[in-house]
């Protein structure tokens, strides 16, 4: 098999005395959706934020396509065509759609001055691809729904031909038709050979678009498994009780099976 | 997604020229079009807050004529109102940024102070020993000694602020002692005069105007400009099939700014220079003079042109540069601007250099003003400087300024101030009403900001 797009070895990072993420291993293939799933503060974000260039691990390596990469901060991430839509939105709210989606990588004239025109159609093209309805070209993105909003942060991945996209809960802000939106958009890029890091506290957010999940638990990875070889209610039990169901491939986070039968008991 | 969200989002855009320097307000565009003046106002896409401001100053203006019994509206006191706008005006610029990418600058009038002592100190201690008095060079090398100071005080305080992470208020708070103290120390508080004869040119007094015909050429060479950058854009939306302005919105908007430049430099042009002191002046130059007597206009003081050059290049900055792009990102989401990669540390460097070079080109104008140097000089600026970018629109919570708007809050602020010593009114009272103002003005604009913000 061809190395991995990305993996994440042993990687660990705590805030003071908190282990926000303990020895997580994933690792991500060209056209696959990895769901990463736990509760809210299991670490999932905090893991993401070390591949993109957001935090530093304190222990752990990253190898992108079988080589080691040195992530130190967002631009690196970006010159190993990772490209992440974070939680929080990252948009400057008093900038225009345009302006976000080309925020740190402006298009300039010859002579250096920002070429805003050029910009704006471009983010015209991308966006009517995307996104037909988007028509606030000029608003603030303040001014857009969470929609509208989210598919500025998708246009900026997909116009610098992200290899590696990171969503983290790209959809909870969301109303169900820009939900499935997104999705659409997710399957879209899935095929284009994209590898995506879908990150969810829902499941049943990330259940059908993902190929394979991984849970989190307590900063710690309980296991990973090909959605075909789980039920939803496996892969519950894997964020609620941290019980490693046989289709899944055991992490060091997953809870001793004595110990579950002591909780059952 | 609500409904409302969906129409106030999605309503076409109309074009118009990019603003990021405005972003943070809602665009016309997000409301549906209307008939009568507002309709009007919405398609020239006019920002409503410079109606706002410019309203508010011809307000004052006509209030303080009518209570001076008509010597407010007069070239005379225009000028002067220019000229002692102009330093100022120069240093908002730069707190713009800083107040925009959400920094505070407190230190600005004591650097002004420590500054215009060293340039003082430059010119009428040290360059004499080599070139002599009055040395055509002189003026020159004065300039560039002072901004390389303001570039070196602001990269101290920017390091700090950006790299050390001490907050700006913190930093700059000390940076008012420690520059108001090294001015005392340069000369150990002696005043320095006479300053160089080029450099008092930058004072805009005696001999510090442009003079009729150069003002006409100013203003010309303005207009030009105006309905080249009409042209300009307009053409580059066509090359794109962006929506396009109504053509008679754009005539309007270049013949009212063309028409504001005209009446300026007509007005600058009808204030006289005293016979006595254009006598002098003609002698100094070999003018003949004739029997009738001079009768020079002053035309556009130099410090003005100054304030017009720094607006210029500061608004381009703002609105055509990445660095500028930069500045409005950090205000608008820190987080967002670092993770899209802007080293958010350097940008804070750059901006607080910026603000002190700015300070030392206030410096020169201050002192050039005076014809001295005195450690005194520039004391309370910082509250000035601060009060005009905020009544001119900059929000205190950063990513929302304009750069005209600070010349116009810096013009507010000294129509007032000349406006009541004019009247006579009481040094005490003058200040309570100008503190005044400035908590009404910037309580005004959060009013309208909720109002056109949902
Ligand atoms: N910048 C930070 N400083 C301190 N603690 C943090 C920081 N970021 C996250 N944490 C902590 O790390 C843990 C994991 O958080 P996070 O990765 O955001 O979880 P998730 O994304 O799975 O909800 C939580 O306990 C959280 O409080
Ligand atoms: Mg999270």
């Amino acid at each position: 098999m061809s190395p991995a797009l990305v993996e994440l070895r042993n990687i660990s990072v705590s805030f003071g005395g908190v282990k926000a993420v303990d020895d997580v291993t994933v690792d991500l293939h060209p056209g696959e959706v990895v769901g990463l799933l736990g509760h809210n503060g299991a670490g999932k974000s905090t893991l993401i934020k070390v591949l993109s260039g957001a935090y530093h691990a304190d222990r752990g390596e990253i190898f992108i396509n079988g080589e080691k990469a040195a992530i130190a901060n967002p631009r690196d991430a970006r010159r190993y065509n990772i490209e992440t839509i974070y939680q929080t939105l990252a948009l400057a709210d008093n900038l225009d759609a345009s302006a976000n989606l080309f925020l740190g990588r402006e298009l300039t004239t010859s002579f250096g001055a920002l070429d805003d025109v050029r910009m704006e159609a471009e983010t015209r093209e991308i966006m009517g691809r995307l996104n037909p309805n988007f028509r606030a070209f000029h608003a603030p993105v303040i001014a857009l729904s969470g929609g509208q909003r989210q598919s500025v942060a998708i246009a900026r991945a997909v116009y610098f031909n992200a290899r590696i996209l990171i969503m983290d809960e790209p959809t909870a802000a969301l109303g169900v038709q820009e939900t499935k939106m997104v999705a659409d958009l997710i399957l879209k890029l899935k095929a284009e050979g994209i590898g995506i890091f879908l990150i969810s506290h829902d499941i049943e957010d990330v259940f059908d678009l993902a190929d394979r999940v991984a849970v989190m638990k307590n900063g710690a990875l309980v296991g990973t498994a090909r959605v075909d070889d789980v039920s939803k209610d496996d892969v519950l039990g894997m964020i609620i009780l941290g019980k490693c169901p046989p289709g899944a491939v055991r992490g060091p986070g997953a809870t001793p099976e004595e110990q579950l039968a002591s909780v059952a008991a | 997604m609500t409904e409302k969200a969906e129409t106030a989002a999605e309503g076409e855009a109309p074009a118009h020229s990019r603003n990021p320097a405005a972003a943070g307000e809602h665009r016309p565009e997000a409301g549906p079009a209307r008939g009568g003046i507002r309709g009007a106002l919405r398609a020239m896409e006019v920002d409503m807050r410079l109606i706002g401001m410019v309203g508010a100053l011809a307000l004052i203006w006509i209030v303080f004529d009518l209570f001076t019994g008509g010597t407010f509206i007069t070239p005379r006191n225009l000028f002067n109102l220019t000229v002692q706008t102009a330093s100022v005006a120069v240093m908002a610029c730069g707190m713009v940024f800083v107040i925009v990418a959400r920094h505070i600058d407190l230190s600005v009038g004591s650097v002004l102070g420590f500054i215009a002592m060293m340039m003082g100190a430059f010119q009428a201690d040290f360059i004499p020993q080599y070139l002599g008095f009055d040395h055509p060079a002189t003026f020159v090398l004065t300039i560039l000694f002072g901004v390389f100071i303001g570039l070196i005080v602001g990269a101290l305080q920017g390091f700090l602020i950006g790299y050390l992470t001490i907050p700006s208020f913190i930093v700059t708070l000390g940076g008012l002692l420690v520059w108001r103290g090294a001015a005392w120390w340069v000369t150990e508080g002696r005043t320095i005069a006479p300053l160089d004869a080029n450099f008092r040119v930058f004072g805009g007094g005696i001999g510090g105007t442009l003079g009729a015909t150069w003002s006409w050429v100013f203003g010309a060479v303005a207009i030009v400009a105006i309905v080249a950058f009409a042209i300009n854009n307009r053409r580059m939306r066509m090359h794109f099939k962006f929506p396009l302005k109504p053509v008679w919105a754009e005539i309007t908007n270049a013949v009212v700014l063309s028409g504001a430049v005209v009446a300026f430099v007509w007005v600058m042009n009808a204030y006289p220079v005293p016979e006595r002191a254009a006598r002098r002046i003609a002698e100094a130059r070999g003018i003949p003079i004739p029997e009738s007597g001079l009768d020079w206009a002053q035309g556009i003081a130099v410090p003005v042109v100054v304030v017009a050059l720094v607006a210029l290049a500061m608004t381009y900055i703002a609105q055509r540069t990445k660095f500028g792009r930069y500045v409005f990102a950090m205000g608008g989401n820190p987080q967002a601007a670092e993770l899209s990669g802007i080293d958010t540390k350097r940008m804070t460097l750059y901006i607080f250099m910026l603000m002190g070079a700015l300070a030392a080109v206030s410096a020169v104008i201050a002192s050039a003003r005076l014809q001295s140097a005195a450690n005194d000089l520039g004391t309370l600026d910082e509250l000035r400087v601060i009060a005009a970018a905020v009544i001119g629109g900059t929000s205190l919570a950063g990513g929302v300024g304009t750069i005209y708007g600070a010349i116009l809050g810096a013009l507010v602020m000294q129509s007032l101030q000349s406006g009541m010593a004019l009247i006579g009114i009481q040094t005490a009272l003058q200040s309570i009403v100008i503190g005044s103002v400035l908590v009404l003005a910037v309580w005004i604009d959060q009013v309208y900001r909720k109002r056109i913000g949902d």
